[in-house]
């Protein structure tokens, strides 16, 4: 069912020069800041500030960074949740970031979908899951009648649903299972790429295990693309095949995640990981943490030059005035430090 | 060791509808002095209860403590009255939060809220505790404490408020520190911050640390011994090093495969199937039966007794029952 629809995709739609399904150029999104009785804009959040990355079909991408990077401002702005403020978003070689709604609506719309974190707030609790997941099919368009009832019971039962749950509510459901349902949402539409924003974290650790097995059969088997944002190390290293870390509104570091995990350029990647506690066996050296001093500066009054040298062990007096380019030092691995 | 805290067959139930839910249910903990014990349990498990149950602040009704004894120091808990409660609490045993966003007081200092504790407790003059209170601020890390303690709490991050409540919690130097789920909430940067300064305080004061938390990599940071609750019981007991080179409880095995490695590839996860059951529908033998990949027959009709093991490890299974230690 599936292979048909991308079949016709291809056919309709011609690539760009590479071979890249998505490719985001120096992306931003400020937010205005407003005061006093008229309004007037006093300043901006600079909440993405910057952000390029490639993604190739079948890919998975992990974005991931404490709260505040800007992580899941830069998910929601790639598919014009938000209207970006500059920077461009090619998707299929066609570039979206200054489209109109209407032609977004025809074109793309249906080929990108996103999987919320919260599966209690996600859900309309007042619709049956025949009507959550028809919701979609109706607006796009696609099958009818009978076919469409067809069309929910194999999403459900592709999320491992009894289908005869097609008449019940949400709130009948655990937090695990509600996730299943909003998956089985944003694969109603056949799309390329789903947008995941921190989808299991809000779950207990069996159950998200279930959820992240269940999310990488469903890209075997449909061959789905995945942006997936967490703030969660450990479930990035699993699921992605590159990584990015976000800071600031900015991508420190970008590389596949061998290179990354083991690896890290980047001061920040490197205190990252060196943070999360990892459960381990006696004996096992673990990394030498590398502890930072202070919290996240306000993304409205960003430090100049590197936005991370307030907290980086490395800075130095060129850190604090001039802004690293973001470029790449090995193959395959960006980085934004004046280190390289 | 001497033990500061012992749970004995802890019962701690609530009443909906004229039925008994039954949230704890039978929990032997104990807790020697300076020693750092994690409670390790997914949602629904009745770890957050049994914490509660401690500090006597379930909710009753609906909730009651209908069995079992929590001696503390050589005294009995659970047939004190609120008035010695009280002196005890935030006392000799303090709680840290998850949430630091709602668990100070908005419309106090921060200062307030520390003096407060200490003019109760400690029967400081009001002169003494501002003092006392700007040397908590300083040792929790914070460099400008003179000026914070006239500041609000929304004028902090998640991670500062975090360091004020510890601050609070240790004011009194309790005998017993209650976190429960202390760095959920926070980023993995600050998340370090915090397990340190804990760390650091609890070796400073000989304080002992019952930490509850969800995050097994938490748990082999800080812990010297773990107990792993699942619908309400203790299902495995162990040191720390003991049960990561070697879980025996098939719930425990589930959970540590369930989380994938920061340092390793790992091919697929091994989930655990299905879901914790609502207490009301808690199966009659082993409660883990209907998701554990070992059950058998007994294991649906009987239920497992905590076995005792050599090493001081503890495992209520039957796959377990040959290893049963003769003491």
């Amino acid at each position: 069912m599936n292979a048909t629809t991308l079949e016709k995709k291809g056919s309709n739609h011609l690539y760009s020069s590479s071979d890249y399904l998505l490719e985001v150029t120096e992306l931003k999104k400020h937010f205005p800041i407003k005061a006093g009785i008229l309004q007037r804009t006093v300043g901006s959040v600079k909440a993405v500030d910057g952000v390029s990355f490639r993604v190739k079909k079948g890919e998975t991408i992990g974005i991931v960074g404490e709260s505040g990077c800007g992580k899941s401002t830069a998910g929601r702005t790639l598919i014009r949740l938000y209207e970006p403020t500059g920077g461009d978003i090619l998707f299929k070689g066609k570039n979206i970031s200054k489209m109109r709604e209407s032609e977004l609506r025809r074109t793309v719309r249906k080929d990108i979908q996103m999987i919320f974190q919260d599966p209690f707030a996600s859900l309309n609790p007042r619709k049956t899951l025949k009507h959550i997941l028809a919701e979609p099919l109706i607006t796009h368009n696609l099958y009818k009648g009978r076919e469409r009832e067809d069309k929910i019971q194999q999403l459900l039962e592709k999320v491992g649903f009894n289908p005869m749950f097609i008449n019940r509510y949400p709130h009948e459901f655990s937090g695990g299972q509600r996730q299943r349902i909003g998956i089985a949402r944003a694969l109603a539409v056949n799309p390329d790429l789903i947008i995941a924003d921190e989808p299991v974290s809000a779950l207990d650790v069996s159950i998200q295990a279930q959820i992240i097995n269940l999310m990488e059969d469903l890209q075997d088997e449909l061959g789905l693309t995945y942006v997936f944002i967490s703030h969660d190390l450990s479930v990035v290293r699993h699921i992605s095949d590159k990584v990015g870390v976000m800071y600031l509104g900015r991508m420190m570091e970008f590389a596949n995640k061998k290179d990354l995990y083991d690896e890290p350029l980047h001061p920040y990647t490197q205190a990252l990981l060196s943070a999360v506690p990892v459960p381990r066996r006696k004996g096992v050296e673990r990394r030498e943490r590398i502890i930072l001093k202070g919290d996240l500066p306000s993304p409205s009054n960003p430090p100049q030059g590197c936005v991370f040298h307030t907290r980086c062990p490395a800075a130095t007096a060129m850190c604090s005035e001039r802004v690293p380019e973001y470029k790449e030092v090995k193959k395959d691995h960006f980085v934004a430090c004046h280190l390289y | 060791m001497t033990a500061l805290l012992e749970l004995k067959n802890l019962k701690t139930h609530f009443k909906r509808d004229k039925v008994s839910i039954p949230a704890v249910d039978g929990v032997d903990l104990t807790i020697n002095k300076g020693e750092t014990v994690a409670l390790v349990g997914e949602s629904g498990s009745g770890k957050s209860i049994t914490s509660l149950s401690i500090m006597k602040l379930i909710p009753s009704p609906p909730g009651k403590i209908v069995d079992g004894s929590i001696i503390f120091n050589g005294k009995d808990l659970v047939n004190l009255n609120e008035d010695d409660m009280c002196k005890i609490r935030g006392n000799d045993i303090s709680m840290i939060f998850q949430e630091p966003m709602t668990s100070l007081n908005p419309v106090l200092t921060i200062g307030e809220q520390i003096i407060e504790v200490l003019m109760y407790h400690q029967k400081m003059t009001r002169a003494q505790a501002v003092n006392k209170a700007v040397e908590m601020l300083e040792m929790v890390g914070f460099s400008r404490a003179k000026a914070l303690i006239n500041e609000y709490p929304h004028r902090l991050s998640g991670g500062m408020r975090q360091r004020v409540m510890i601050a609070i919690a240790m004011s009194c130097n309790p005998k017993l520190l209650i976190a429960d789920e202390p760095t959920t909430a926070l980023d993995v940067t600050i998340q370090a911050q915090i397990l340190d300064l804990m760390k650091d305080l609890s070796k400073q004061y000989d304080t002992s640390i019952l930490i509850i938390t969800h995050d097994l990599g938490v748990v082999s940071e800080v812990a010297d011994k773990v107990v792993v609750m699942y619908c309400g019981q203790v299902v495995e007991e162990a040191l720390v090093d003991d049960l990561f080179d070697e879980p025996l409880h098939p719930y425990t095995i589930g959970l540590m495969g369930s989380i994938p490695s920061l340092e390793d590839e790992t091919d697929r996860l091994q989930s655990i199937e299905g879901t914790v059951p609502p207490p009301e529908h808690f199966p009659t033998g082993c409660r883990f039966a209907p998701r554990c990949p070992h059950a058998f027959d007994r294991c649906r009709e009987e239920a497992p007794s905590l076995i005792q093991m050599a090493g001081g490890r503890k495992a209520r299974c039957f796959l377990h029952s040959d290893k049963e230690a003769t003491l």
